[in-house]
């Protein structure tokens, strides 16, 4: 097919109902709100799909839990304060191993913040988000076609180890326009999964929850659910490297910053300075072994955030003091330039000794 | 010799943990007798609540998952959503659907989803032991009204059926009680006609049932079932509160 041009927040629409996607449930907040209105476009009056602008995000991800609860591909999307409000449906969809489709157009916070792209929500999206022992595979795409292409993974991871997957973007990947080519067709129609609630049709009635009054049930629970985390951290933690092999210093940076500090790494290199960039594409499950196998010829490392310091916690997780951390972060909706952070970089190459 | 009474086949042969004289497993076996009764066993959904119901799901035998606090009705709608054929319930008590549920319920009224409330009013908080409900008398003690409710501290009584008969989307709601064998007959045809308003795809349906929870009301089952009548009904007048069911077709 060929590329489109189109805002992130549409690409991420269109690709997931080239996914499947069934059931989308939503509410107006910026800046995701071109996806809402995208699959009120394109979703609303497809056969066998439904779409409703909810009363508010908890009954919005709520739906979602009922759609997967029936066995559809379902998806929510928001943005940071409305992502607060959904915790409590993803802790659900997480405790019922129900999969999901969640995107999160981040923006500047605490509070209602600002609409402007912000990566405060590191913590909540990686640390599960919502009460109990959880995780959700946390995926972040740094471009449109990234937003497409994750959007279809997204829906496969989901289905494949039945667990709630978080797209991180922010508001803004969600509004820039970039050439996108989609490389699936629209299923005709999707199997049912197995543990579907569709009726006890041939079949014993099935029961879907996780509340008991045995605690060692519920402790059965977490082990299980955590038996399949390692799976997932084992077969699924995905990244990229950018001119690691001969670096002095890498910079760790993920989705929109990782474009920005790539830009500046390019610049770092014109001027004969060997930088390098890791990029964790899941930030859950964090590729810490990539980390450790850099660390072995790599001391330098530069975190570099839209937050005041979230990722770096796992960067230093990870190397465990094999290595120095130093970090750059600009909070609260403000997107710093390359050459501010090509700055911090050659300033920081200087202090180090490494030219 | 004829059979004229017999468990009914979707209630599982299990022993019900609620208490003596409690209206819940009344209600799970009218329900149950309408399931089988109208052959719905194989194509019914059904969403329990948190609370001392949140066990249904042990003595219904069809499909159930378990919801959020409140949030039967956007669940039901999911499902529903989903999978058009399937004939969903919810199963909510009063701090349920007309407290923390009170938004995701009105709206599915007002979407018309075509989803059946059974919405049990004992005018307490069972499960969490006797606190006020949003349902709870003027006067009524509760843990939480030791001194009764007091309208200038906790408000009124909520009629949520009233306000949800307000909806265009609502097309049947009765309000019933578990409390006297003419009562329990009311609530079973009341139930059947909820189910076969979602059947004929005519909007939301909801039976409130006035029941009774001795142990958080300090009464016996029998003055649990007296109170009811004598003070309950005064404040939720038992009928059918709406019902366009053969007056229009779906919204």
């Amino acid at each position: 097919m060929a590329k489109v041009l189109m805002t992130g927040n549409a690409a991420i629409g269109e690709a997931a109902i080239r996914a499947g996607c069934q059931c989308y449930f939503g509410y107006p907040i910026t800046p995701q709100n071109e996806l809402t209105e995208y699959m009120a476009t394109h979703l609303s009056r497809r056969k066998g799909c439904s779409f409703i602008q909810a009363e508010s995000e908890i009954a919005a991800i709520n739906m979602v839990y009922g759609a997967s609860l029936a066995g559809a591909r379902t998806m929510t999307s928001s943005s940071s304060p409305g992502i607060s409000l959904k915790q409590e449906g993803i802790s659900y969809l997480a405790a019922c191993e129900l999969p999901a489709v969640i995107v999160n157009m981040s923006r500047g916070g605490p509070g209602l913040g600002s609409i402007s792209a912000a990566q405060s929500d590191y913590f909540q999206a990686t640390r599960g988000g919502g009460h109990g022992d959880y995780r959700t595979i946390v995926l972040a795409p740094s471009s449109v076609q990234e937003l497409a292409d994750f959007t279809h993974y997204a829906f496969d991871l989901a289905d494949k180890y039945l667990i709630p997957v978080i797209i991180l973007g922010d508001g803004m990947l969600g509004q820039m326009m970039e050439p996108v080519e989609f490389k699936h067709e629209a299923p005709q129609e999707l199997p049912v999964r197995s543990r579907a609630l569709r009726g006890a049709k041939g079949r014993p009635s099935r029961i879907i929850k996780t509340f008991t009054s045995k605690p060692a049930e519920l402790e059965e629970i977490n082990w299980s659910l955590f038996r399949r985390y390692q799976l997932i951290k084992k077969h699924e933690t995905t990244f990229e490297t950018f001119m690691t092999d001969d670096a002095k210093l890498i910079v760790v940076a993920f989705g929109i910053a990782a474009r920005i500090a790539k830009g500046a790494i390019k610049t770092a290199r014109a001027n004969g300075l060997k930088v390098g960039m890791l990029r964790p594409i899941t930030l859950w499950p964090f590729p810490s072994e990539k980390v450790q196998e850099l660390a072995k010829s790599v001391k330098q490392y530069l975190v570099f955030e839209m937050n005041m310091g979230q990722m770096i916690e796992d960067v230093q997780l990870a190397l465990g003091g094999n290595g120095e951390v130093s970090f750059y972060g600009r909070p609260g909706g403000v997107i710093p330039t390359p050459s501010e952070v090509y700055k911090v970089i050659s300033r920081l190459y200087y202090q180090k000794g490494l030219k | 010799m004829d059979k004229v009474y017999t468990r009914p086949k979707s209630l599982k042969k299990a022993v019900f943990h609620y208490c003596p004289g409690c209206g819940h497993s009344v209600v799970h076996r009218l329900i149950c007798e309408v399931i089988d009764e109208m052959n719905l066993q194989e194509q019914v959904i059904g969403i329990p609540p948190p609370g001392c119901s949140v066990f249904a799901y042990h003595y219904f035998d069809v499909d159930m998952a378990e919801s959020a606090h409140g949030r039967g009705a956007a669940v039901a709608t999911g499902i529903k959503r989903a999978y058009p054929e399937a004939i969903v319930f919810t199963y909510q008590g009063d701090g349920d659907l007309a407290a923390i549920g009170t938004a995701e319920t009105i709206h599915a009224a007002n979407r018309g989803e075509r989803i059946t409330a059974i919405f049990i009013n004992n005018a307490v908080y069972g499960m969490t032991g006797g606190q006020m409900a949003p349902t709870t008398l003027l006067e009524q003690k509760t843990t939480t009204t030791p001194y009764g409710r007091d309208i200038k501290l906790e408000g009124y009584p909520i009629k949520i059926s009233e306000m949800l008969a307000l909806t265009k989307g609502a097309v049947y709601i009765e309000r019933t009680a578990a409390n006297s064998p003419a009562n329990i007959r009311k609530t079973k045809k009341a139930i059947r006609k909820a189910f076969q308003t979602q059947i004929d795809d005519l909007g939301f349906s909801l039976v409130e049932i006035l029941s009774p929870c001795p142990t958080n009301w300090r009464m016996t089952p029998i003055e649990a079932w007296q109170w009811i009548d004598k003070v309950m009904t005064k404040e939720y007048p038992l009928g059918v509160i709406k019902d366009i069911t053969g007056k229009q077709d779906a919204d």
